[in-house]
């Protein structure tokens, strides 16, 4: 891991990598993240930075590759997936997160995205299945919950090393 | 990870030996699975296939490939242990020789068989004439049948029974190809059953957990978006449509009810046209063909002709018959996703039923016993010397024909369909658009070729080979359609329970062809002519024959074993 942390880097700052940043832009050209639609957000939710410019330590990149490995837990999996859907960063999932998050899903240009009836008609079906206490929107515990009984979760929510 | 280096400090040399040979394992195992991935055939065609026509297509063309495969070890089995042995004895490699046992207290006159292969100079043409109806020099080869008339033979010292290899190794392929279908099965039904089973979670699930995060090349992420945007709006299609029935009004309902009571009487009156045509022909062919004056073109072509008539006819109704029930359905309201299931269903009683009376047919005509036709041997041994070899024919008749037809569509129907779209602006040939990828015809076209293969592998062993490349072309062919001339289905299809039902109708055909088969090797007497079990009053007889001649005490297990005490409760389990 740290071999690749450091490749990242530009040649001059390889020998002090422990404590060097590395910008978002060099972390998007890694493969796991480069075709992943989720990149922003995962390279947001995981920078520690107080600049707020996305870039990330080496000690932000070990905790991203452990969240994202095979041994990691579920809930520490679905704390974190929760994060990453949260596009507002407001703590809670709205009809607007979930609107960006199928988007991002389907992906990218103006025929794939659905239209505007589907998407209703896909943001209440969701909400309807996973908001338990009603309110619009999906908190943590809601979102774990539905998580914990979700059979695909498990299997796809992991970054092979 | 640091505590976990933290904790190695401590640890003694022998379990941190172990922990590094087990990640080390662990890492070379995943990449065997990465590799032998590579090595699936067709990875890359079916994958690209998902991404650009969405998953029900792909699973059409994965079948393919299954069939493709199960062929071929079928083949591997028939060659290995009934054609291999001839082939050896036949040359003497090995040392071997050949024992020809002659049945006991039969009238010679059962025993005249007198294939024409072909003798002395012939035309060339009569060449492609056997090639296309199995008869002539084919008749005399390791294809048919009646190739295979020697008792058994001797490999150095051992002694190969080649009647009971033969009728072993046919249940084996049926066995075979049996657990084989259910194993795949299973693994769909577990997805069947996670879709179907929690219905409330399947939104979340796969908007929460649909993306697979292992995915690297940009490639197979447009491939993911694209299959994800379709199950999603599948999805919601049906939510839909689901709602719309549920409102429906007393009278409404009435209405549709009884008018799919009518539809379903049309159904079965077309059936029972369809079966009752096929009979007619099969019998008018049977006692039309006759061995052919070799001068004359025109009662050859005449003769052939006739001899495909059966073929054309099944082919025709298969044909046919779908087109007017995919018009039928439209109008009894059904969600998508059911009226493919259902006019799969009756396409597939269709075409299996029609392979069912061809051969109903063609046993009254080797069976039709009155006036005393087949006295002295059982059967009618005046017109079918050697039954099998007819039967043989027959199957690989419908096999090629089958292939034909495929390829002439692709060809002639297909690809003009196309370029008269896509040049012409008339108003009419707009109207027919493009073609669209129909699953359910396809995946019926190649299953009804499967069942034929089946019931044909008893009679002519070479069979699978033939079908083997048979469906590895038509991948290919139908490949080069699909990417040419159709367009994206405008109704998305669901493949996850469309797989789990490909294969229960292919189980269905497998448990048909199960029944002919059972009632020719146990039941009609097999021919004195030729074949393995000439000396034989059925098929069936060489096994309680074999058993006979092992020692007691194994006959006594084996007794105890067929008794039925035993043998409900473990086909039960």
């Amino acid at each position: 891991a740290y071999k690749r942390f450091s490749e990242l880097l530009p040649k001059e700052e390889r020998e002090n990598a422990c404590s060097a940043r590395v910008p978002k832009s060099q972390i998007l050209t890694l493969p796991e993240l480069r075709a992943n639609p989720f990149q922003h957000r995962i390279c947001h939710v995981f920078s520690t930075s107080e600049t707020r410019d996305d870039s990330m330590s080496f000690e932000d990149f070990l905790d991203m590759l452990s969240v994202f490995s095979d041994s990691a837990t579920s809930d520490i999996k679905s704390h974190y997936a929760f994060r990453i859907f949260d596009f507002d960063d407001d703590g809670t999932l709205d009809r607007k997160d979930l609107e960006q998050l199928v988007n991002c899903l389907t992906g990218q240009g103006e025929e794939s995205q659905l239209s505007s009836a589907e998407m209703e008609q896909l943001i209440q079906n969701i909400l309807e299945e996973s908001d338990i206490d009603k309110d619009g929107t999906i908190n943590l515990s809601e979102f774990q919950h539905v998580v914990s009984r979700s059979p695909d979760f498990a299997r796809c929510g992991g970054l092979q090393r | 990870r640091d505590s976990q280096q933290a904790d190695t400090k401590h640890l003694s040399r022998w379990k941190k030996w172990r922990r590094t040979s087990s990640k080390s394992m662990k890492k070379a195992l995943s990449e065997v699975k990465g590799l032998s991935s590579h090595l699936v055939l067709w990875r890359h065609d079916i994958h690209s296939i998902e991404g650009k026509f969405g998953t029900g297509i792909q699973s059409y063309f994965s079948f393919l490939r299954f069939l493709v495969v199960l062929n071929f070890i079928i083949f591997i089995l028939m060659f290995s242990f009934v054609t291999l042995p001839i082939i050896i004895s036949k040359y003497g490699i090995f040392n071997s020789t050949t024992a020809y046992i002659s049945p006991k207290n039969i009238d010679d006159i059962c025993t005249i068989y007198e294939p024409s292969g072909n003798k002395g100079l012939v035309y060339f043409y009569t060449y492609l004439k056997d090639l296309l109806s199995g008869t002539g020099f084919l008749e005399v080869t390791s294809l048919f049948y009646g190739y295979y008339i020697i008792n058994a033979e001797w490999i150095s010292i051992m002694r190969y029974n080649l009647p009971l290899a033969y009728l072993l190794a046919t249940f084996a392929y049926l066995a075979l190809s049996f657990l084989w279908i259910i194993k795949r099965s299973v693994e769909g039904f577990k997805q069947h059953l996670v879709h179907d089973a929690d219905p409330f979670q399947s939104y979340c699930n796969k908007v929460f957990a649909g993306w697979d995060f292992c995915i690297t090349d940009p490639n197979a992420a447009r491939l993911k978006h694209r299959s994800l945007q379709y199950e999603l709006q599948t999805d919601l299609q049906e939510e839909k449509l689901k709602q719309k029935i549920a409102e429906r009004r007393m009278e409404e309902k009435l209405r549709i009810y009884s008018l799919r009571i009518f539809i379903n009487i049309i159904v079965l009156a077309i059936l029972l046209g369809c079966f009752y045509s096929i009979y007619r022909v099969t019998v008018f062919s049977q006692e039309n063909s006759s061995v052919s004056i070799r001068n004359d073109t025109r009662t050859d072509l005449v003769n052939l002709l006739v001899q495909y008539l059966p073929s054309m006819v099944i082919t025709l109704a298969n044909f046919i018959a779908p087109l007017i029930f995919s018009f039928l359905i439209r109008f009894e309201d059904y969600t998508p996703a059911f009226e493919i299931k259902l006019t799969l269903l009756r396409c597939v009683f269709v075409r299996l039923a029609n392979i069912g009376v061809l051969l109903v047919s063609l046993w009254s005509q080797i069976s039709d016993c009155d006036s005393d036709k087949c006295k002295p041997c059982g059967y009618n041994y005046k017109l079918y010397p050697c039954w099998e070899s007819d039967v043989g024919q027959e199957m690989y008749k419908l096999m090629i024909f089958d292939f034909i037809v495929i390829l002439a569509v692709a060809l002639f129907l297909d690809f003009p369909r196309m370029l008269l779209v896509t040049h012409s602006s008339c108003k009419l040939v707009q109207w027919f658009g493009h073609k669209e990828f129909e699953i359910s015809d396809n995946v019926l076209e190649i299953i009804y070729g499967q069942t034929v293969c089946w019931i044909g592998t008893f009679f002519s062993p070479l069979l699978p080979a033939i079908a083997t490349i048979k469906y590895f072309i038509i991948f290919y062919v139908k490949k080069i359609v699909l990417i040419h001339t159709c367009k994206p289905a405008a109704r998305p299809i669901r493949a996850s329970s469309s797989n789990f039902f490909f294969l229960v109708v292919l189980l269905i055909g497998l448990l048909l062809a199960f029944i002919p088969l059972g009632i020719s090797i146990a039941r009609i007497p097999s021919s004195k002519a030729c074949g393995p079990f000439r000396s034989f009053n059925t098929s069936w007889e060489v096994i309680p024959d074999t058993i006979l001649q092992f020692p007691t005490g194994l006959q006594q297990i084996l007794f105890g074993m067929a008794s039925e005490a035993f043998a409900v409760p473990f086909f039960v389990i």
